[in-house]
């Protein structure tokens, strides 16, 4: 019964690490950019939402209406600017530039705020309980909720890629960038739109994690975006439905490993990181375009 | 470009009457032609003029003081062999390169430092080199991300559909599974539906059988009776010549020749192509160095 719960708590984490990694595909598929910095963003999601959480003491759980807006925001900002920036002078100087945001970020943190841990508190909400099947199976609320609001989001950007104008407008600039403007379609502004959706998921990502578990500056890096990564690498780069399969085989692998020795729990993860990578580079599911 | 200034009023196209030549053979469509020089030298406004255009890619000099005058309603070709700058051209006109030097108009207005999307939107669409279709998109996607920024005007996506006629049905295909002629088609019915009033048409027949060719450039009349003006590079000397009113033939960029298709002889066209003798290339010189375009059009 303790490897059931196992599998189920990996599955329920899944689609937390989902949240985290179809930003990234997103990002990645659309403009070739693998955004280093995507950690730390979830991690600025997340002290956003604590910042918007003290300052209106609305419930943690429906910060992510105010927190969702700025992030979409700033993402358009950050994609328009510096993202863009670095893309017209070659994909490889994105790498050096989001490395270099993300860098920025955590030593920002550090200095203007501090190293001490922060989760956002989600109180005596029925949110904090779980239920239980039989003795040792365990469901708490937050993680099906989670679980849940994953779902909603991988069904949402599926449903806006594949029949929104603007969803069209995506993966025909996903597809040729100079046929698209051919099309009259400005590239950058739609490069824009799929950065500030990336960045809404991020930040739903960093609310969620920070009502899960803890986060402090350096969490972005070493955490969220290495789960990201591998979520991401194992579902199939560009895939979305990828993500979520990858985040899921990344909890299971995690909660399997935990079962077996509480210290091997992200180790396992990686193994089965390092094994995709080396039987199945292209990843689980097919690679198709967007969606 | 987005004065609506001349939107859809200056050039009414006869919708639904029967195009001029019905499926036009080469005999046909030449004989339209005869009318284009006429047209010609009434305009007094060039739809597009292209002044002195220098182009670089890198080091290289692809373009070199480049100027053509476009009519509204001609069909303007520019042949030349491999290398010669056709496409970089056609290209710097759409906007996809910058000139290092000269001017393009289009309308009367500046358009060089236009970027490519306010071109199309403004009225000039590219049918580029290769097709360039949106391969993970459906063929009706396709269309719809030609229709995004539609100007106003007499194509749509059902009409592009009554022209070519398999299309509807194979509309939720993707493009990706399509033959190198029906992605021809798409790429083509994608750059109408935005309703260009100057459509840019790079190497149609590039990578294809040439009957397939032949059927392409057979729905040129159906498509020129809906008052588009098409600016085209070819490779193939003798389609271009069969299906233009005004021919201009670029050489490792330069102008070698330029004029009517019933003007020239095989021999200039030889000599401005390949750039063979030197008397020939002297004898060109002498007919077209230095005129301006309306000169020419006496």
């Amino acid at each position: 019964m303790a490897w059931v719960n196992a599998i189920i708590q990996g599955i329920l984490t899944g689609g937390l690490y989902a949240l985290f990694a179809c930003g990234l595909s997103l990002m990645f598929g659309v403009m070739k950019v693998v955004n280093l910095a995507h950690g730390d963003l979830a991690v600025i999601g997340a002290y956003v939402a604590l910042g918007v959480i003290t300052v209106t003491h609305i419930p943690a759980l429906w910060s992510f209406v105010i927190v969702v807006p700025i992030m979409a925001v700033l993402g358009y900002a950050l994609q328009r600017t510096l993202i863009q920036a670095a893309l017209d002078r070659g994909v490889l100087i994105t790498l050096l530039v989001t490395f270099g945001l993300s860098v920025v970020i955590e030593s920002g943190l550090l200095q203007f705020i501090n190293a001490d841990s922060h989760s956002l508190g989600v109180g005596e909400s029925i949110i904090t309980g779980s239920f239980s099947i039989g003795s040792q199976i365990q469901l708490p609320y937050l993680l099906l909720l989670i679980f849940a609001v994953a779902v909603v989001v991988l069904l949402g950007l599926q449903y806006f890629l594949s029949l929104s104008r603007y969803g069209r407008m995506i993966r025909a600039v996903a597809d040729d960038q100079e046929a698209a403007q051919l099309s009259g379609i400005d590239y950058r502004h739609v490069f824009g739109i799929a950065a500030a959706i990336a960045f809404g998921t991020v930040a739903l990502a960093g609310i969620a994690y920070g009502m899960y578990s803890q986060f402090s500056p350096t969490t972005g890096t070493d955490t969220i975006l290495l789960f990201a990564f591998a979520a991401v690498v194992i579902g199939g780069l560009g895939s979305l439905w990828g993500t979520l399969l990858g985040g899921i085989v990344l909890g299971v692998a995690q909660q399997i490993g935990a079962q077996i020795n509480q210290a091997d729990q992200v180790l396992a993860g990686y193994i089965v990181f390092l094994l995709v990578l080396a039987l199945r580079p292209q990843g689980l599911t097919a690679r198709r375009a967007q969606s | 470009m987005s004065s609506p200034k001349g939107r859809g009023g200056d050039w009414t196209p006869p919708l639904h009457a029967n195009p001029p030549q019905g499926r036009g053979t080469s005999d046909e469509g030449r004989s339209r032609l005869e009318g284009g020089p006429e047209a010609r030298s009434q305009q007094s406004e060039p739809l597009l003029e292209v002044r002195d255009l220098t182009v670089h890619h890198g080091q290289l000099r692809a373009l070199d003081r480049v100027s053509l005058r476009v009519f509204p309603g001609e069909v303007y070709a520019i042949i030349g062999a491999n290398g010669a700058g056709k496409s970089t051209l056609l290209r710097t006109i759409a906007g996809l390169h910058r000139p290092t030097d000269g001017a393009i108009l289009y309308d009367g207005k500046d358009m060089t430092k236009i970027r490519p999307e306010r071109r199309a939107t403004g009225g000039i669409v590219m049918v580029p080199e290769g097709r360039r279709l949106f391969g993970s998109l459906t063929v009706e996607e396709n269309l719809k991300v030609g229709a995004t920024y539609a100007r106003k005007g007499p194509w749509t996506i059902e009409r592009v559909y009554e022209i070519f006629a398999w299309m509807k049905d194979r509309r939720t295909q993707r493009t990706a599974q399509l033959s190198g002629g029906e992605q021809q088609a798409v790429a083509i019915g994608r750059a109408l539906v935005a309703n260009p009033r100057v459509l840019l048409l790079d190497e149609l027949s590039l990578g294809l059988a040439p009957v397939i060719v032949q059927r392409i450039y057979a729905m040129l009349p159906q498509i020129l009776s809906t008052g588009l003006t098409v600016l085209l590079v070819e490779q193939d000397v003798s389609q271009a010549l069969r299906v233009a009113s005004h021919i201009q033939c670029l050489l490792e960029g330069h102008t070698t020749l330029e004029g009517r298709p019933s003007e020239v002889t095989a021999e200039q066209v030889e000599a401005a192509y390949f750039g063979l003798s030197q008397a020939a290339a002297e004898g060109s010189e002498a007919l077209w160095h230095g005129s301006t375009p309306s000169s020419r059009a006496s």
